[in-house]
């Protein structure tokens, strides 16, 4: 299987990561080697397994649901490039 | 002459010939001494002057409460975030970055009195083996400048090696403090999975990322993991189980332990000297009393692939917070998408786009199944072949890595990088402890041994490697002095 330019462009767009066309070929020449080395995975038989997020054994971690103190606004806001009042501020969603 | 280890350190500070703020301050020369090799991004002065006078305290005041690591000088990887001290990850896109927190694993080693004194390089955002994927540029090997210290906790490895610290922090996602503490001839321990807290470090790869301890001894790791282990609430995939004390096994030697060798790990391209060095560690471990047995892990071929869907999958959903809204770099633009997709392109350096790709590919709708659920079941495969070795035996020795610390440079197509983390990463996909300790040179470079245990028996690791240093001093060789460079510690 090759790995098309149309593909790494709709990557790159769904990773919301800006690349010149000279990056994306060369992205996807090696992507798609990557994948070819990857696609081994399939050899292997995993028909009797289930699947592993968590390895630690950990199903489920709870805490009470109670309110507690959490970051303080200016805090939070400390590192914004961007803000207004007590809001992180960034461009336009439509246009 | 022979940088010192935290417990001489300490006796030293007990007998008052020295102070925090002394020990910190001759930590900070050495260090600088080393910028040649440009192991360390920024020093950490406020915090370290604090600390300092806060250990110092400890000592006048109640000196019996006072821990092993009270006023010990330590450096920590620029993944940890520390409240008020700028963390970049080793990333433009975090430039500026100065988290409003602590994280737990070295906030539990403040209360401890131990000192801070610098951040250390590292791969961006810990992706890579060599430590040159640092937006800040690569680092030397202090055996060898021209050579990388591997990575992607290099910066680490390297200060801990030159005895500018006697400990410092990294963190291992796929082998990222064992391999450099295998190219620099420290020792470095990666933790069960969940066993350090994670809380407040820049995630990689959340089910696999651990952090840990280098320093020249085991003790000393074992010192370190002690203060930073167990339980913490605010980080959801910390194990509740206890911690078993270290020190009560820790001098308990190898005798009639059983120690596997995996066929798998000692087959594929391992170097002459790598081998050989490997061969005598095994050969000693067994005249100390413990017996060998070859062990198969069959999967061993597909951990590589396995992790290089999993581990991306993950960092590129945890990457999708460096958006240039609420922290770090920024590109405006009029519109949020072009904003997101300058700030990102920009922001990010080669590998870490490679990466986030790769997992944004591998999650994407049509190929979820075939990719990641299919990563998901083989490392279900590759975690009960680990575990049904332990059946047999109590802990697995092997090289930590194929190959000695490269030339800069050398391994510039990603996959060949790849292929340096293929006998650690198994270790992280399974969870396991594992730790690497020098066991020789080839031509010149450090060799790693590796022990790996079940999970939650991060004694047991940390017994065998220290039984193995007992009968052994080459973790007490310094490098060799680099042209240049100056004398540490001196």
């Amino acid at each position: 299987m090759t790995l098309e330019r149309d593909q790494v462009a709709h990557v790159a767009m769904l990773a919301r990561l800006g690349l010149s066309d000279q990056d994306l070929e060369r992205y996807r020449e090696q992507l798609d080697a990557i994948l070819a080395h990857v696609d081994r995975l399939q050899q292997v038989d995993t028909s009797r397994v289930g699947e592993t997020a968590q390895i630690g054994g950990l199903v489920n971690a709870w805490r009470e649901d109670e309110r507690r103190e959490c970051l303080p606004v200016e805090a939070a806001l400390a590192n914004a490039p961007r803000r207004r009042r007590d809001h992180f501020e960034v461009g336009a969603i439509q246009e | 002459m022979t940088p010192r280890t935290v417990a001489e350190l300490g006796a030293s500070l007990r007998r008052g010939e020295t102070s925090p703020a002394e020990l910190a301050a001759a930590s900070r020369g050495a260090l600088e001494s080393l910028a040649p090799l440009h192991p360390v991004l920024r020093y950490t002065d406020e915090l370290t002057e604090r600390q300092a006078a806060r250990a110092a305290r400890i000592l006048a005041e109640a000196p019996e409460t006072a821990g092993a690591l009270c006023g010990i000088p330590f450096a920590y990887k620029d993944v940890l975030c520390v409240e008020g001290v700028e963390t970049t990850a080793g990333s433009r896109i975090l430039q500026g970055y100065v988290p409003p927190y602590t994280g737990t694993a070295v906030g539990r080693l403040l209360d401890a009195g131990a000192v801070p004194v610098a951040v250390t390089n590292c791969d961006e955002f810990a992706m890579g083996s060599s430590n040159e994927n640092s937006a800040f540029g690569p680092v030397g090997n202090p055996w060898d400048p021209s050579r990388v210290p591997g990575g992607s906790s290099g910066g680490s490895a390297a200060v801990v090696a030159a005895g500018a610290v006697p400990f410092s922090l990294g963190t291992d996602t796929g082998g990222s403090i064992r391999q450099p503490a295998s190219f620099c001839g420290v020792a470095g321990f990666k933790p069960t999975y969940g066993r350090v807290s994670r809380y407040g470090l820049i995630a990689f790869a959340s089910s696999l990322d651990q952090i840990g301890p280098f320093a020249r001894s085991v003790d000393d790791v074992a010192r370190v993991f002690t203060a930073m282990a167990g339980h913490d609430p605010r980080d959801s995939t910390s194990s509740p189980t206890e911690v078993e004390p270290v020190d009560e096994q820790l001098e308990r030697g190898v005798a009639g332990l059983r120690l596997g060798v995996p066929h798998e790990y000692m087959t594929e391209g391992l170097e002459p000297g790598v081998r050989t060095a490997v061969e005598s560690a095994l050969a000693l471990l067994e005249k100390l009393g413990a017996t060998l047995e070859e062990v198969s892990l069959p999967s061993t071929p597909a951990a590589l692939s396995t992790y290089y869907i999993i581990a991306p999958a993950e960092c590129s959903a945890n990457l999708a917070r460096m958006d240039g809204v609420r922290f770090g770099f920024h590109v405006d633009r009029p519109s949020l998408t072009d904003s997101y997709l300058e700030t990102r392109g920009q922001g990010f350096g080669p590998e870490v786009k490679r990466r986030v790709m790769l997992g944004t590919y591998a999650l994407s709708s049509g190929y979820y199944d075939a990719y990641y659920r299919k990563a998901q079941k083989v490392r279900t495969l590759i975690a009960e072949e680990f575990d049904r070795a332990f059946e047999k035996v109590d802990a697995l020795v092997c090289p930590t890595s194929p190959i000695v610390a490269f030339p800069k440079g050398e391994r510039s197509d990603p996959l060949s990088m790849y292929l340096c983390d293929v006998l650690t990463l198994p270790v992280n996909l399974a969870g396991l402890p594992g730790i690497s300790v020098p066991c020789g040179l080839s031509e010149g470079l450090p060799v790693g041994l590796q022990v790996i245990g079940p999970r939650f028996q991060d004694a047991r690791v940390l017994r065998v490697a220290h039984a193995y240093q007992g009968a052994t001093a080459w973790h007490e060789a310094p490098p060799p002095p680099a042209p240049g460079a100056g004398s540490p510690t001196s």
